[in-house]
Parts: C-alpha cells; structure tokens; sequence
C-alpha cells in the first residue's frame, strides 16, 4: 500500500468507525424515545459486557475451542466475586491483574 | 455567585473523572503497547501508527487493519471490515442517549468521538450512579484517547524491550469488565438478561466468523428482557394482582 493509500484507508476507517459512534447520540439525544425502547436500551450495557467478557475468557485463544480450565476464566471468578463483594473498580482491576500474573506464573 | 459554583465544579470534576479514567488507561497501555510492536514489525512508519490511532481510535479494528494490510488487501476491504468491526458501538451510543437527554450537539459530536467498549462501560457506570455530566464523561474519552495514542507510539518506538504480559496487565481490561458488569447487574432480570448475551455470544464466537457476536448476542439478549418483562407484566394486569 502507497502512503497516499494508507491515508485514504484510515480516513475510510475513520469515518465509518465514527458515524455508528455519532449518529444515535446526534439524533435521539433531542427525542422522546418509546417506552419499550428505553427499556430495551437498559439492558444493552449488562449484555454488551456479557458478549465482551464471555468469549474472552471462555474460549482458548490457541485452539480456538472452549476451555473452562484455562487461567483467564478460572481467576475471571475470584475477580468477578471480588468485585460482587467490594463494588471497587480499582481494587477489582488491581487484584484480577494479579491474579492473573500468579495464575500465568503457576499455573 | 454563578461562577464561584462553575469553577469550583470544574476543580472537582478533574480528578473525579481522571479517577474514573485509569483502570482504562492500564489496559490501553498493555494493547496500545502490543499493536504498536506489532504494526511496527509489519512495516508501519511509527507516524502513520500514531495517525491510524488518533483517526480511528478503535482497537481491534486497528489490528485487524495491520494484518490486513500488511497481507496485502485493498483499500475498500479494510474499510468495510473496519466498519463490520466497529458497528457495535452503535448501541452503546444508543444506550448513552438515555443519560445525554438535549446536549449540545456540537458536544455530542466531539462525545462520539471517544465512544469506544471501555469508555461506554465506564462512563455508562458512572451515569446510571447519578452523579456524572457529559463534562466528566469527555474527559474519560479524551484521557483514554490521549492514552491509547501514546501507547501505540510507545510501543511502536521501545516496545519489544517491555517483556510480554508483565504483571498481569492483559488481565486489566477483562477485570474492569467484570467489575462494570458487576454494576449493571441491578436486579434478576438483568443477570437472566447477561446470562443470555454471555452463552449466545460464545455460541456466535464459534459459529460466525468475524467480529459480529457481540452485536447479535447483545439485540438478542436484550429482546429477551423485553420479551420476559412484558409477558410478566401481562400476567399480573389479566389476573388482577396489584
């Protein structure tokens, strides 16, 4: 790819990374959104972290396939316990990192 | 009188939303350090890694890009993948209008920007509390921002020198999501409701290539909630409970 061509292609990327980012909030911000909406809306950002979280940690990024044995889901409930347990989003970060590490190390 | 509580809020605000805005900043380091060792092993100038970060400030897409690239594909294909890729921010932006009810749109614009899975999970968190404007929500964006550009730099200038997975810091993004989650999670519904997205979305994981998963698991999911609230609040109406 030529330089010219590389512009051009993280413009393209960036225009069309950020109109699905701009559009909802330009034109819905400023309306009454229908009650079946709102609520449908509620519950975007608990399923949103679900479909981040699950595959992440679930799935064996070396095979491919699903692992409950691997050290990413088996400290993912230690933390998500920690977090149930302190409200902390600090203290949660803090203690998944270094679970992680230990499990990486001795696992 | 007006400008004494302005500008004592603006002391405040500051280091409310910096502190809202690191657990982001440690998980941008560790993948903004990677995709810059890695686009600078394809080949990328670290100039035209510092401007693909800044334009398109998204970071699986950014990786997607640079293996892509670097294998050769067009123009068109990498832009549409991009697009594929990045069209789940569509419903965390959705989802935000509910807490930007008549902003500035100019503001909003700018908000948009800096729409990415970790900013929307934090400021969303921080909104459902009651206590967050669209001021602190844009500092959380242009921080995290500031951070994943410096970091693809850094890593695309020193990066091979930082030894692989130091202290756990890939882990720091899955944890702030499960702390997030953590957040949301305000009733049974709402753990039925992520259960769902969770199991579908591994399903959608395995069976669909591409990066789709979290869309079709999360409308379907969400859906699900509507289904069960709506037939749950049908039954009380018809057998007359109160």
């Amino acid at each position: 790819m030529t330089s010219e061509a590389y512009l051009l292609c993280i413009l393209g990327m960036g225009l069309v990374t950020y109109i699905p980012r701009w559009l909802p909030l330009f034109c819905l911000s400023d309306r009454r959104l229908p009650l079946w909406l709102v609520e449908w809306l509620t519950y975007v950002p608990a399923c949103i972290l679900s479909a981040l979280i699950f595959p992440s940690i679930v799935i064996d990024p070396e095979t491919g396939g699903v692992d409950f044995l691997q050290p990413a889901f088996l400290v993912a409930i230690p933390t998500f316990l920690f977090a149930l347990k302190t409200r902390s989003l600090g203290g949660t970060v803090i203690v998944g990192m270094a679970l992680f590490w230990l499990a990486d190390k001795f696992l | 009188m007006k400008m004494t509580t302005d500008s004592t809020a603006t002391g405040v605000y500051l280091p409310r939303a910096f502190a809202a805005a690191w657990p982001i900043c440690l998980g941008y380091l560790a993948i903004g350090l990677a995709f810059g060792v890695l686009a600078r092993q394809a080949g990328f100038a670290v100039y035209q890694i510092a401007l693909m970060s800044l334009v398109v400030f998204a970071g699986s897409a950014q990786f997607i890009a640079v293996s892509m690239i670097s294998a050769g594909a067009s123009v068109l294909s990498v832009i549409a993948t991009t697009f594929m890729v990045n069209l789940r921010h569509i419903l965390m932006s959705s989802s935000l209008t509910l807490h930007l009810r008549g902003e500035r749109k100019s503001m909003l614009s700018l908000f948009a920007y800096g729409v990415t899975d970790e900013s929307f999970a934090v400021n969303l968190g921080k909104f459902s509390e009651g206590t967050w404007s669209l001021k602190h929500a844009l500092v959380v964006n242009h921080v995290a921002n500031f951070f994943w550009v410096m970091s693809t730099i850094l890593g695309g200038y020193a990066g091979s020198f930082i030894p692989e997975g130091a202290f756990g810091i890939d882990y720091a993004l899955t944890a702030m999501f499960l702390c997030l989650l953590v957040f949301q999670l305000k009733g049974r519904l709402y753990v039925f409701v992520s259960a769902v997205a969770g199991v579908l979305s591994v399903i959608f994981f395995l069976a669909i290539p591409g990066n789709s998963y979290v869309i079709l698991s999360s409308v379907l999911a969400a859906t699900t909630g509507v289904v069960i609230k709506s037939c749950y609040l049908h039954k009380k109406r018809t057998s007359g409970e109160p």
